[in-house]
């Protein structure tokens, strides 16, 4: 663990970083895949015992932001410097004359653009609502800011939400910090390739099959889909009502831990907001180090067996399958689970968010906001507004759904993929029951190239097939990386832990037995071969 | 005024009865309707955004109603116990477990590109609703099924503006894209607004029949103050489904929908015209020209006109709201809101019935709930009912009426009424002082016997020469006597049934032929009623 003297280390230029660098741009490589310490709270640290400043650290990560920016085109739109440097001032001064601080006092974070900031353009991503600013921050953004985190910018994504690569955005395609020749993941990928660079500290993203777990394996970072209804969903753009949860980027488990910690809870503006009680998560965390010598004793592991076969690259299978041994190591009870179901999630998926989308996505008419095509007539007005403003992916998503709606194909495909979604549902509920968590890939394969498939939208779905299940079940899913595609030379790898329901938290020292320890096992990490390169 | 009293339906001229009747001795018309309710809750269905008929465009509105990108209903709980009420009064039967749909069609007053609804499990469904026909229409008592009733929300509006210029307050409104053309814009007011939308089965036959339901329907939600059922405002607004068959044939015509029914007679007067239509086509063997269409009621010209063609069924693309939960209701909540409802419409008329008044005056009486909490609270002080209903039919609602005022208005009490009327049923005054008492009462107020008095020193200085008994001692005597004839009653009086002075009263008047001065008798009077034996 790093002590609080190094923090600054973590936003010193990559130049000086001890890392070798193994990728396309030597200045672009991720600041570090070692078990990292939680930015979050060695800043905090720093800030409270006043070795650093908050201006200062405001001053080297814009810095380092903008210095990657144009390699990466991670953000659609960056916070002026002025306003950014003025809340880290009002934050310095705080400190300055010992006043409280919010527990994010000094988190400065990427918001996805589908999350809507009241200062800030919020687009989606797409044409459609180009310049669009929302009359209000989103619930998220609005608790991480009266927790005192500092909004630097609003990332790149898909379209809506559409896509597995970021190159479905409206508006430029972010690149991979590991190869800047490869997609970051998405559709949240620009909050991918943000934490990952280390432009911002944590961000916040949205999956709605898998547009936060993917990107983070494609990036090397920490991925975390909260149980669906645990945060709220008011101000984030709809794509899929039933699928769509915020989530968390974060360099570790335990800044993903805090972040989600500072969002979750029930709110009076979703009526799918949990009433659930939040744990605090961050008071669980207990260091690795002070562990005993087998910290996961008990633990009952599912590794998915129909997760781990044909379809999936060997490498992304034999890294996965390192890390498994590593729990086994660490005390976890291993045995491998079969879901027959598994193979049907895709489709279901797909029907399912598409008819939603092609829903939701209706009020995107000119009519109020947005792009607006001033027509002769109302039909000329709608036609021509939405044929400028949306993107093919998108038209294609709203097509396929309104198909899947339409009388005579309802119960065909909209009601027979409800069918599938309980059957998924339930499959995993006796999974879960007899595992405290389950293992699969996070994606089937490790980023690939910009553009290869761009065109062949069934390859880019069939990526999918990893993450979409857990959105139809609704469960908490955590991706963190786990190895490198051709060895530490090549691209990560992510390792996906879905948990129970609610069971983001885990108190280990009292119950071994509770599922996901990931945001409890603060440094946590399976990738070994780098922490000793460092 | 005017609108509150639409309720009841008034005769109309029968000229073109003649041609009807025959009509309707070879065709029967068969009619539904569709109702839609405006419930008054203090905020719209989804949002906190208070409604208020009439507000400047745009200015009730948040970005939940207004459909911005990454808002989401959240359900008023007041829609639901709203319609828990209707259905209940409607006699249906309640979903334990429904839901919310969306309705999809793309149209600038509903800014999601598609309402909420419920589709496939309405909240309450299955039930009746009892009319009684007014009296100068033939009467006669009718219970119409009712197929459903179920939440939705309202939609917004289209508005011209007059002189093809835009308020500054619209151009400057901040989503200035509802401009939609150089002369129409948006208005969202009303958008999320929470509606009830009640089906009725195809049960009608008449114009007066069907005018009667929609009638009888908002005596019902006025009644269970879950609306103000304005039909101008729109806050109850019918669609009426129609169709004609010749008597004896089991399937229905074709349908024809009439919208644009702003007023209880023009729903009548628009079935009557279309069902003389279609019969018409039909009697000529022209009943293919009856086509599945929209057709607008206009009132200038007392006829309806295609409006569009039905271009086969609508695809609304229903499905569940993902956005909202289920809607659960437990027995023990449903029980709760059933015990909390007040006397409805058709029970009142019922009671009214049983207590002996007529039906005209039952259904004058029923009509507006709170004409008739007037007369109930009348006649709790033990007033007359006959002559409780008479005085609030004829003097009050004549005052009423000319005075644009409700019952509320006025500043009669019930109390005083009912003082008024045992004053002249006793005998203390006439019924030609009780009208010029009753006038005072209702333009300004004060009591009877304030008002007697009053009218007393009037009548003391220019009557007296009318009143031979103005004797204490004459009228003591006769006092004594009536009090010695009835020993029961004043056995009630003394046991706090003080009601009773005006019966005594009433005896002496009786004995004296009319002739004591009221002032004087009732001075004595209570002294000796008041005087332990």
């Amino acid at each position: 663990m790093l002590s609080s003297a190094e923090t600054p280390r973590l936003l010193r230029s990559p130049a000086a970083l001890t890392f070798k660098c193994l990728h396309t741009s030597p200045i672009l490589t991720p600041a570090s895949t070692s078990p990292s310490p939680s930015q979050i709270l060695t800043n905090r640290k720093a800030l409270l015992s006043r070795q650093t400043s908050a201006v200062d650290l405001a001053k080297s990560l814009l810095h380092r932001l903008r210095r990657y920016e144009p390699q990466l085109s991670s953000f659609l739109y960056v916070s002026p410097d002025d306003i950014v440097l003025k809340q880290a001032e009002e934050l310095d001064n705080r400190i300055k004359n010992n006043e409280e601080v919010g527990p994010l006092a000094g988190v400065f974070v990427g918001v996805k653009d589908n999350i809507c900031t009241r200062d800030m353009p919020s687009t989606a991503g797409s044409r459609i609502l180009e310049n669009y600013r929302p009359p209000f921050d989103a619930t998220a953004v609005r608790k991480l800011r009266e927790m005192g985190a500092i909004v630097v910018g609003k990332t790149n994504m898909d379209e809506f939400g559409m896509g597995s690569t970021t190159e479905g955005s409206a508006y430029q395609v972010t690149a991979n910090p590991w190869d800047l020749s490869r997609v970051p993941g998405g559709s949240s990928g620009g909050s991918a390739a943000a934490v990952s660079a280390r432009q911002c500290m944590v961000a916040l993203g949205s999956d709605t099959g898998g547009s936060v777990r993917q990107p983070a394996s494609f990036c090397g970072v920490v991925g975390l889909k909260p149980t669906y209804g645990r945060v709220s969903r008011y101000g984030l753009v709809a794509y899929a009502s039933s699928l769509d949860v915020i989530g968390c980027f974060g360099s570790s488990v335990a800044d993903a831990g805090i972040l989600l910690n500072a969002i979750s809870g029930f709110d009076n503006f979703d009526a799918t907001s949990s009433k659930q009680e939040v744990p605090d998560y961050a008071s669980q965390f207990v260091p690795l180090d002070y562990m005993e010598s087998k910290p996961l004793k008990g633990l009952r592991v599912g590794v998915i067996h129909e997760t781990l076969g044909n379809g999936v690259d060997s490498e992304v299978v034999s890294s996965v399958r390192s890390a498994v041994s590593h729990l086994e190591e660490l005390g976890c009870t291993v045995s491998e689970v079969s879901l027959p179901s598994f193979s049907l999630g895709l489709p279901a998926y797909y029907i399912l968010a598409s008819s939603e989308s092609s829903s939701n996505l209706s009020r995107y008419d000119g009519v109020r906001y947005g792009n607006q095509v001033f027509g002769e007539e109302l039909k000329s007005l709608y036609g021509d507004s939405r044929a400028e403003g949306l993107g093919s992916e998108v038209k294609m998503r709203i097509l396929m759904g309104t198909y899947a709606l339409s009388a005579g194909y309802y119960d065909a495909y909209y009601k027979r993929a409800q069918q599938v979604r309980t059957i998924i549902r339930n499959s995993f509920k006796d999974a879960l029951d007899k595992n405290d968590i389950l293992i699969s890939p996070a994606a089937p394969s490790v980023a690939y190239k910009i553009g290869e498939k761009k065109n062949d939208p069934l390859a880019m779905y069939a990526g999918d097939i990893m993450t979409v299940n857990v959105n139809l079940a609704g469960l908490p899913a955590l991706v963190l990386p786990c190895g490198f595609d051709g060895g530490s030379a090549g691209m990560p790898v992510g390792i996906q832990m879905i948990g129970a329901a609610f069971d983001e938290q885990h108190n280990l020292s009292r119950d071994v037995r509770s599922p996901c320890p990931w945001v409890l096992v603060e440094n946590l990490s399976f990738v070994r071969e780098r922490v000793t390169e460092s | 005024m005017q609108e509150k009293r639409q309720t009841q339906l008034k005769a109309s001229p029968k000229s073109e009865s003649a041609k009807y009747e025959e009509v309707l001795k070879n065709y029967e018309a068969v009619i539904g309707i569709e109702t839609h309710v405006q419930l008054s809750t203090l905020t719209k269905a989804f949002c906190s955004c208070p409604y208020n008929y009439g507000a400047h465009p745009n200015t009730s509105v948040c970005p939940v109603c207004m459909g911005l990108p990454g808002a989401l209903p959240v359900l008023n709980s007041k829609v639901i116990e709203s319609a828990v009420k209707v259905g209940l009064a409607l006699n249906c039967k309640l979903s334990l477990s429904s839901k919310f749909d969306r309705k999809q069609y793309f149209y600038p007053d509903l800014p999601k590109g598609y309402q909420i609804s419920q589709f496939d499990i309405p909240i309450a469904a299955g039930g009746y609703l009892d009319v009684d026909l007014p009296v100068e229409f033939g009467g006669g008592h009718r219970k119409l099924g009712v197929t459903r009733v179920h939440m939705e929300e309202d939609a917004g509006k289209l508005l011209h503006t007059d002189n093809g210029s835009f308020s500054q307050e619209i151009k400057t409104f901040p989503y200035s894209n509802v401009i939609l053309t150089e002369d129409m814009y948006v208005d969202l007011n009303r958008a999320g607004v929470p509606l009830l939308e009640i089906v009725s089965e195809p049960d009608m036959r008449t114009g007066i029949e069907a005018a009667e339901y929609a009638a009888e329907l908002q005596r019902l939600v006025r009644y269970l103050g879950v609306s103000n059922g304005n039909m101008q405002e729109g806050s109850l607004r019918c669609d009426v489904n129609i169709s004609v068959r010749p008597h004896g044939q089991e399937e229905f015509g074709t349908k024809v929908e009439i919208k644009n029914l702003n007023s209880f007679s023009s729903v009548s007067r628009a079935i009557d015209y279309e069902i003389l239509r279609q019969a018409q086509l039909h009697s000529q063997g022209q009943a293919d020209q009856i086509v599945q269409e929209t057709r607008l009621w206009e009132e200038g010209a007392q006829k309806t006109f295609t409006m569009r063609k039905k271009e086969g069924l609508a695809d609304y693309r229903y499905f569940p709201e993902p956005d909202l939960p289920g809607v659960n209701l437990s027995v023990e909540y449903i029980s709760n809101i059933r015990d909390s409802l007040p006397e409805l419409p058709e029970t009142k008329r019922r009671r009214y019935e049983n207590m002996g008044l007529n039906m005209q005056d039952v259904l004058f009486l029923a009509n507006d709930i709170n004409v008739a909490a007037f007369f109930d609270a009348t006649i709790a002080t033990g007033a007359d009912v006959k002559l409780a209903a008479n005085w609030i039919m004829g003097d009050i609602a004549a005052y009423m009426n000319n005075e644009k005022l409700s019952i509320d208005d006025i500043k009669l009490t019930p109390q005083e009424l009912g003082e008024l009327i045992a004053s002249i049923k006793g005998g203390t005054i006439n019924g030609k002082i009780g009208k010029e008492i009753l006038f005072e009462l209702v333009a300004k107020g004060g009591t009877v016997k304030g008002l007697i008095q009053e009218k007393d020193l009037v009548q003391a200085s220019c009557f007296t020469f009318l009143r031979n008994i103005a004797d204490p001692s004459e009228i003591e005597k006769i006092v004594d006597k009536v009090l010695a004839n009835n020993p029961k009653q004043l056995e009630q009086y003394r046991g706090g049934k003080t009601k009773l002075q005006g019966f005594f009263a009433g005896q002496i008047m009786k004995e004296t032929k009319g002739k004591a001065n009221p002032a004087l008798l009732n001075k004595i009077l209570l002294e000796k009623l008041n005087t332990k034996p």
